[in-house]
This record gives structure tokens, C-alpha cells and sequence, in this order.
């Protein structure tokens, strides 16, 4: 019987000919991945293990990204805890304010994940990798520090759900449209336990920057892992980014799926999901005036160079609204550097935004952007759980950075066609 | 493995990590301070109410969101002694094993159990009874291996056994 493109990298990490679905395994690691709320749990759990340091000390990535530049004593103590540990243990791929970006968007730019690959990370999001052909999946930190000791991870084999694109997406459409309407479409648990399997003509019309985005939200569908097929543009970004060796994987021709959903790209609509899950979701012909406080253009989900190219082009000449808070984090420090040099910092200031240095920050609630009772917040992040983003009573709306740069301008959710 | 037994808090589908313990408080990992602020914002009387052993049922997609292993430990160091629920999410299954927070899926059970149920789980069979109402269910008993870490108290100390 076939198998799914997971399910050979599973296969072939995990020494075996073929695997099926269900079956337990045990599997080799190319990366184990922390950040500076999950990495000192799993520090905490490594010193109780009987193991003698790491497993390889390239092959371990620690990245400060949620409450850095530290936003209290606490956070500025867990990064701590993690440098220590990094500098014991000579851990390469440790970054910190001056290097780091959000986890997400820095570990692709520094080509420390390819495809083929098996990745875990203590982070949900880890699944956004499924981009450039890896397997990637999010873990707790006692996995994390399990993957570190031994190089290893135990994973049931997943089924798998065959998401096949076609057509080509209109102006203004981009990945976070096609992730959103598919959550809309099976719902929050709608891949539990399953991948995601890009597939499709619709493939080539994404660029790199929306494969990204929407394998980072196979998480909110519920999916273990989400997946694109390695093609030129793949190949392309990954010469670009790295200098290590990759193997493309591909699905064999009677793979089994549990079922099939087509998308067709180009009767995409900007697409918002309401409070509170990302399931809720409304196309922005059917969204009405909705009056908002806030807007948020960052995070893993859309915080690279495109989604800034995006914002940058909608606000360029324009004013956020008056009474709007506009808050812009460019991903990396790279792509801070890159937004700089094409002129869309000055565009943002200019426009009346902040731009901040790269954080999570208020995508999880944490600090630079808290929203107060009541308030509402059209955000290009993933989640929109109540009180993901402050008090519990405010509102969190997902949008695309179009619709998130049309929103600023006129201070309520709107059509970026019609800015 | 000993088997639970306690009073029940139940909840709905796709009570999310966010709310078993915010983001906030992630600022710690001690198990004490999380389980202080453990489901306040979906249920305030929660960490006043709940006894040692008492067990939590819910719906569909329990502790889905993000991976912060905070949230099966404050649900751990709460007391909780069981979480049954229709579905779990993926990360927050492992998790809970990996920590060994006992949680078993059994969508009859979760469906059927009324808050303030006394309950009783036995994970050996899978058998849950609700000794309240008297009616028992079929839960999905764990594989060896999984037992096997819960029983050891976590993954640290399987891969210390090992
Ligand atoms: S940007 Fe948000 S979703 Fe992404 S890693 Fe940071 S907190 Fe998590």
C-alpha cells in the first residue's frame, strides 16, 4: 500500500521500509526546537535524566522570541536559565535580542530546516515547516528535552487528509485567505491527529511566504502536521537559505487519504475569522461594520517580507485612522533590515504605525500591544481565543495583512479592494 | 494503574490551552503558581473549588492551541486525577502522558457525565463508572507503552528506566 509524503519521512527517519497509519515509532530528529517559555521547562526535565549533555549540539535550536526584549524579572530569568544551558552544552543555534526572530520565520531564513526533514518543536507552530518539505510537528517541552537527550521522539503515524489547490488567487488573496477558509470549511478539530497534504496546480500560484503561513495554521485545524510538495520554488528558496543537504519526498501515487477537500484559488474571498476561533470564519462581503481599536501586522503566521510588501503598498501615502493603534513586527531582524531598505519602515511611520523590534508580543498576550476590556483588535496573527490578546472580553479578529492595512485606514474591518 | 476517583467539573468542546491557563502566567513554570490560575477565565470558581482526585470531563478537542506543556501540569498540580473528554488535542495528549496526567477519550462517558458526578476510572479496563447516576462506559484504554510512562510518573523517568 502507499504512503503519504509524512508518512515516508516518518519511514525513512524511523529506519523502516513502510509505515501505516496508527502504528507507533520511534524516529530520528534533525532538529528539536525551544523558545523562552517552553525550553526552560525542558531544561528543568533534561537535568533530571540520566544523559550526558545533548545530542548533537547543531541539531538543537533555542530561540527567545516570546516576552524578549525580556518584558519582566521572569522572563528576563527563563532566558537566562536557557543561555546558561546553550552556553554549557556549546548549542549553536541558540538566538537572542540581536539575532532572533519569531522561531517560525527565523529558522527557514537561516536555513536550519529543509525538506525532508523530521522536526519537533516545543512550540504548536512547529507544523510550519511542512512548507519547504519537511515533516514538523509541535511537541511539549518534556518531548523537547526527551528529543534533545536522545535525538529521538516517539509519534503515532497519522492518516492523512488530501487538500488538492487549483486555479489561481485573485489581488488581494493570499495564503492566510486559503488557511482560513479551509479551517472555516472542516473546523478546529477538522484534521485532528491527521496531515494536511497540499497538493494541486494551485501549488505553483503560492509563493513560499503563503506555503509558510498556511502549514504554520495547520495547527488550528487540529492537524498533527501540514505538508506542500517540494517544486521549483521550493528548491529555489531553499538554495537561496541553505547550505545543507536535502531529499524531497513525495506522495506515491496510491497514498491512502481519509478523504479529499478542493480548493479552488480563485474563488478565494479576504476571509475573517471572528471571535472566538479560528473557525468562525466570514468572507469580507458578509463581515458589516464591525468598529475596531487595534491592529496587529506580525507573528509567525504573517510577519514575513511579503506581509510587510502588502501593508506597505495598502498604507503607503495613507493615515491609520484616528483613535487606531497600528502595530507592525517584522519577523526576523533580516526582514526588518530588507522592509527597511525597500522603504516600507518610513511608509509605516510615516502612515502613523509603530514598528517594533521582531517579538511574539501581543500575538499570545504577552506585552507591546494588550488590549482593555471590550476592545477589538483585527490581528494577522493565528489564534483568536478569548483573552489570547488581553483582557477576556476583548475581541480578536484574523485577517490578512491586506485586510489588517485596509482595517487601520478606516478603523473598521475592511475590503482592502475598497481602500 | 491505581484507579481515579472523584467529583466532576465539566466543560464544553475546544477548551483551548489559552484559557486552562493564560498566557499571562506563563511567565512561570512552577506547578504550584500555574494551578492557582488554572481555568480562570473560562471558570473562576474552579481553583477554589476543586478537591485532590476530583476529575474534569469535557466535550470535543480538549487543550487544543498552543504546546505550553503548563497546561496539563497546572491541570496535574491542581489535583485533577483524570481528564476524559470526547477528543483530545494532539499536542496536549502527549503532554499529558509525557508529565503523566492521566486522561483517557470516551465520548459516551463525556457526553453522558453531569458536573458534580462522582465518578470513578479504571485504566487498566478503561471501564468509568459515574457512581452517581450508576451507568458505566467503555473508555479507550492506553497502549502499553503509554501506561508504562504514566505509571513512571512521566517520560523522564521511562527514558531513565530505559
Ligand atoms: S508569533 Fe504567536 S503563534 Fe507565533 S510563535 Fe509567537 S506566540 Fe506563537
Amino acid at each position: 500500500m502507499g504512503m503519504t509524503m509524512t508518512q515516508k519521512i516518518l519511514a525513512a527517519h524511523a529506519g523502516l521500509d513502510s509505515v501505516s497509519a496508527g502504528q507507533l515509532i520511534e524516529a530520528d530528529l534533525d532538529l528539536v526546537l525551544g523558545n523562552d517559555i517552553t525550553s526552560p521547562v525542558a531544561v528543568h526535565e533534561i537535568e533530571k535524566m540520566k544523559v550526558d549533555g545533548v545530542f548533537h549540539k547543531d541539531k538543537i535550536a533555542l530561540v527567545m522570541d516570546h516576552f524578549v526584549p525580556n518584558k519582566d524579572i521572569k522572563s528576563a530569568e527563563h532566558c537566562k536559565c536557557v543561555r546558561e544551558f546553550a552556553g554549557k552544552n556549546g548549542i549553536t543555534n541558540y538566538f537572542a535580542v540581536g539575532q532572533m526572530g519569531i522561531e517560525h520565520a527565523l529558522l527557514p531564513e537561516k536555513g536550519l530546516v529543509v525538506a525532508g526533514d523530521c522536526i519537533i518543536g516545543a512550540d504548536s507552530h512547529t507544523c510550519t515547516y511542512g512548507a519547504v518539505g519537511a515533516f514538523s510537528t509541535g511537541v511539549g517541552s518534556t518531548d523537547m528535552a526527551a528529543g534533545m537527550a536522545t535525538g529521538k521522539a516517539w509519534f503515532k503515524v497519522p492518516s492523512a487528509i488530501k487538500v488538492e489547490l487549483v486555479g489561481k488567487p485573485n489581488k488581494f488573496i493570499s495564503g492566510k485567505d486559503v488557511i482560513l477558509h479551509l479551517i472555516g470549511k472542516i473546523g478546529v478539530d477538522g484534521a485532528l491527529y491527521r496531515s494536511l497534504e497540499f497538493t494541486g496546480d494551485g501549488v505553483k500560484e503560492l509563493t513560499m511566504d503563503d506555503r509558510l503561513c498556511i502549514c504554520n495554521m495547520a495547527i488550528e485545524a487540529g492537524a498533527k502536521n501540514g505538508i506542500f510538495p517540494v517544486d521549483e520554488i521550493t528548491k529555489k528558496y531553499l538554495d537561496e537559505h541553505t547550505k545543507r543537504e536535502y531529499k524531497v519526498y513525495a506522495a506515491d501515487a496510491d497514498a491512502e487519504y481519509d478523504e479529499t477537500i478542493t480548493i479552488d484559488l480563485s474563488t478565494l474571498k479576504s476571509t475573517v475569522a471572528f471571535p472566538h476561533l479560528p473557525e468562525n470564519t466570514k468572507t469580507i462581503d458578509e463581515v458589516g461594520e464591525i468598529k475596531i481599536d487595534q491592529v496587529v501586522i506580525g507573528s509567525c503566521t504573517n510577519g514575513r517580507f511579503e506581509d510587510l510588501e502588502t501593508a506597505a503598498k495598502i498604507l503607503k501615502g495613507k493615515k491609520v485612522a484616528k483613535g487606531i493603534r497600528c502595530i507592525i513586527i517584522p519577523g526576523t531582524q533580516q526582514i526588518y533590515l530588507d522592509a527597511m531598505e525597500a522603504g516600507f519602515i518610513r511608509t509605516f511611520i510615516e502612515a502613523g504605525a509603530v514598528v517594533s523590534t521582531p517579538t511574539c508580543g501581543p500575538c499570545l498576550g504577552g506585552y507591546m500591544g494588550i488590549l482593555a476590556s471590550k476592545e477589538r483588535c483585527v490581528s494577522t496573527t493565528n489564534r483568536n481565543f478569548v483573552g489570547r490578546m488581553g483582557a477576556v472580553d476583548s475581541e480578536i479578529y484574523l485577517a490578512s495583512p491586506a485586510v489588517a492595512a485596509a482595517s487601520a485606514i478606516t478603523g473598521y474591518i475592511s475590503d482592502p479592494a475598497k481602500v | 494503574m491505581e484507579k481515579a476517583k472523584g467529583k466532576v467539573f465539566k466543560y464544553g468542546d475546544n477548551v483551548d490551552t489559552d484559557v486552562i491557563i493564560p498566557a499571562r502566567y506563563l511567565n512561570s513554570s512552577d506547578p504550584k503558581e500555574l494551578a492557582a490560575h488554572c481555568m480562570e477565565d473560562i471558570d473562576k470558581e474552579f481553583v477554589g473549588k476543586v478537591k485532590t482526585g476530583d476529575i474534569m470531563v469535557a466535550t470535543k478537542n480538549f487543550g487544543c492551541g498552543s504546546s505550553r506543556e503548563h497546561a496539563p501540569i497546572a491541570i496535574k498540580a491542581s489535583g485533577i486525577s483524570c481528564v476524559i473528554a470526547d477528543t483530545f488535542a494532539r499536542i496536549f495528549y502527549r503532554n499529558a502522558i509525557n508529565i503523566g496526567l492521566p486522561i483517557i477519550e470516551c465520548p459516551e462517558a463525556a457526553n453522558a457525565i453531569s458536573a458534580g458526578d462522582e465518578v470513578e476510572v479504571d485504566f487498566d479496563s478503561g471501564l468509568i463508572t459515574d457512581v452517581t447516576t450508576g451507568k458505566n462506559f467503555h473508555g479507550q484504554a492506553f497502549p502499553e507503552f503509554m501506561q508504562k510512562i504514566i505509571d513512571l510518573g512521566g517520560l523522564v523517568n521511562y527514558i531513565n528506566e530505559k
